[in-house]
């Protein structure tokens, strides 16, 4: 429409309307930029150069030196992916990952489901269960896996209370425990935050839909598969992708628990990255495995958008 | 717990007349899926709260057992000399404070920001508004593990700031999380009362102001929680720029400790829980005192009137 104006026959009839020019190259609301420049020269500055900085970083020789000191740090090409995608320990850290993924994510779905629906629907007790399942969620990590350590130690409550059925080796010594054990770790912890989404959106489904079920006969299952969970598919979307996201980021858990043993059983990239970044020295070879684990959680969190959001997009 | 309370003087009015169930379904699903629902969520709540209980214990035990008996709390293998000896070991008050400035800067820059790009992304539309957004998400996807060593670079050695909070706060100051938050409850508000109230005549700052944020306030609430928990958690940052012990975060000392073990003390499990109770204790009792509000999302009556 606007286009059809010659803008060079008359600038005062353009001048009479200065919104039209602003609002064709700034959109409607020109103030959404004010309102958004500081969020993103924050994300330029924390996110979006030290991105491309450790992009550089990977295909550079690049290490530490005294301040002011100026170095060379040569182009090197792809060598430091080659260096990383040959090594096992690294492929074994990606493994640990995938076994998180297939434990962490139905779980913290189902459970999440569950209990917000249940609790959706109960009066009683509302408030005593959403502390307690929240909890969890607000305590510091370092608080909680000290007492998951106290738990799960060799001579701990649980092998404690299991007698002969403790595992040999112990949980936090058992390379094919570590890791479900991080898992459900993770999943009690976040647990709280997810079913507060969930409860959201449960207490915005309209009654009269479940109404209108039940009077054409639906039954509580029928119910629950046919009004609830499409009423709340947006955030079971957003509980995947925010668990893959989560996933990628498991630092803390194996730190403290085991330092990434035993033999590697509970190494993750982000703590390879410290431990080759910072503590060998080699943050060329850690921006390449962040690199790697960049591109890993994309290509899942693609595929569960697919599958999760289905015909809605 | 107020909103728990309500409904049921409403249902105990009711009763006597006739059982109406029109506004509350729980009622009339009673009997055995009534139990079993219960259950599950009492099962629930327990294996949420039985970790904490065993933090206390641990941390009140004067050596350390764990069998099935001592973690009752027996009176003679009760003290409180792991806090004293934690207390030694780390600068608890000092720490303490360090994580609270650490925190607070992080959850008052992500308020005021946070609002304000969540409520362009939702109730605006400029150019841009795409590129935002995905940034937004694009910053979701990165995990600040592949960041910790390019900023590690920035931070300390170009900028200068170690063993200072603004370093500390920087990488932080803005949850996006927060903002996908903001952006989501915004975007709940239907447009049509905005654009009722821009036909009024209100500007666009007073829209947002006196409309748009009472609105979310739930949203305020419950993003100042989520911000607030990711600093105080956050151990690996303020450990890489602060050597100096007078300015680490609790989580970080702690974090420390746990891992030197001091093996010089009499009980080093109940000293690391000791520390555990106090890291964890100002968190869960201001999730008590703000947790009242969480409820209140009733958006729909901005609209029906």
């Amino acid at each position: 429409m606007g286009s059809d104006a010659p803008t060079h026959v008359s600038s005062r009839r353009f001048e009479r309307r200065p919104g039209s020019m602003m609002r064709r190259w700034l959109g409607e609301n020109p103030l959404g930029l004010l309102l958004s420049a500081p969020y993103t020269a924050f994300v330029i500055v924390v996110f979006l150069i030290p991105f491309g900085f450790g992009i550089w970083m990977s295909v550079h020789d690049f290490y530490f030196t005294a301040p002011g000191v100026e170095v060379e740090h040569p182009f090197v090409g792809l060598d430091n992916f080659v260096a990383v995608l040959g090594d096992p320990v690294v492929r074994q850290a990606f493994g640990n990952l995938l076994i998180f993924l297939l434990i962490n994510v139905p779980l913290t779905v189902a459970l999440g489901l569950l209990l917000s629906s249940g609790l959706d629907a109960i009066v009683h007790w509302k408030g005593f269960f959403r502390i307690s399942y929240y909890i969890p969620y607000v305590t510091a990590s370092v608080a909680t896996l000290s007492v998951w350590i106290f738990l799960f130690n060799g001579n701990g409550v649980i092998n404690t209370m299991l007698g002969d059925l403790a595992p040999e080796p112990s949980w936090l010594a058992n390379s094919g425990l570590i890791m479900p054990l991080i898992a459900v770790y993770v999943t009690w912890k976040n647990l709280g935050f997810y079913i507060l989404l969930y409860l959201a959106a449960l207490q915005n489904v309209p009654k009269e839909l479940h109404e209108a079920a039940q009077l054409d006969g639906a039954g509580r299952w029928q119910r629950f598969r046919s009004v609830t969970l499409p009423a709340v598919r947006p955030v079971t979307s957003l509980v995947v992708l925010l668990s893959i996201i989560t996933t990628g980021q498991i630092f803390t858990e194996p730190y403290l628990l085991t330092g990434g043993g035993p033999n590697g059983a509970s190494m993750t990239p982000a703590l390879l990255m410290y431990q080759q970044g910072i503590q060998q020295g080699k943050p060329d070879v850690a921006a390449a495995i962040g690199m790697i684990l960049v591109i890993a959680v994309m290509i899942v969190s693609l595929v569960s958008r697919r599958i999760t959001e289905g015909k809605n997009r | 717990m107020t909103s728990s309370q309500l409904p049921e003087k409403q249902t105990e009015q009711v009763t006597p007349t006739k059982r109406s169930n029109r506004s509350d379904p729980s009622v009339r699903s009673g009997g055995v899926f009534g139990f079993l629902r219960f259950a599950i969520l009492f099962i629930g709540a327990l294996a949420a709260l039985v970790p904490f209980y065993y933090m206390v214990i641990g941390a009140l035990q004067r050596k350390r057992d764990t069998s099935l008996l001592g973690l009752l709390p027996l009176p003679e293998n009760l003290t409180l000399d792991n806090f004293i000896e934690i207390n030694e070991s780390v600068n608890l008050i000092g720490s303490l404070l360090n994580s609270l400035i650490f925190t607070a800067g992080v959850v008052a820059c992500t308020l005021v920001f946070g609002l304000l790009v969540g409520y362009a992304l939702a109730a605006l539309s400029f150019r841009g508004q795409g590129v935002v957004f995905a940034l937004v998400l694009l910053v979701q996807a990165i995990p600040f593990q592949l960041l910790m060593i390019p900023l590690y670079v920035m931070v300390v050695r170009y900028f200068g700031l170690a063993d200072n909070f603004i370093g500390m706060i920087l990488p932080f100051a803005i949850n996006s999380v927060a903002v996908l938050i903001f952006r989501q409850y915004f975007l709940q508000i239907p447009r049509d009362i905005f654009d009722a109230a821009r036909i009024d005549g209100a500007s666009e700052v007073r829209i947002l102001l006196f409309m748009a944020v009472p609105l979310v306030r739930p949203a305020v609430l419950t993003a100042m929680l989520v911000t607030f928990i990711g600093p105080w958690n956050e151990f690996l940052w303020p450990f890489l720029v602060t050597k100096d012990a007078t300015k680490q975060t609790l989580a970080v000392s702690l974090a420390n400790f746990s891992q030197a073990n001091g093996s010089f003390l009499e009980n080093p499990m109940g000293a690391v829980l000791a520390g555990a109770c106090v890291l964890a204790v100002p968190v869960v009792v201001l999730f008590l005192i703000f947790q009242r509000h969480f409820t209140s999302a009733n958006l729909g009556s901005a609209i029906k009137g």
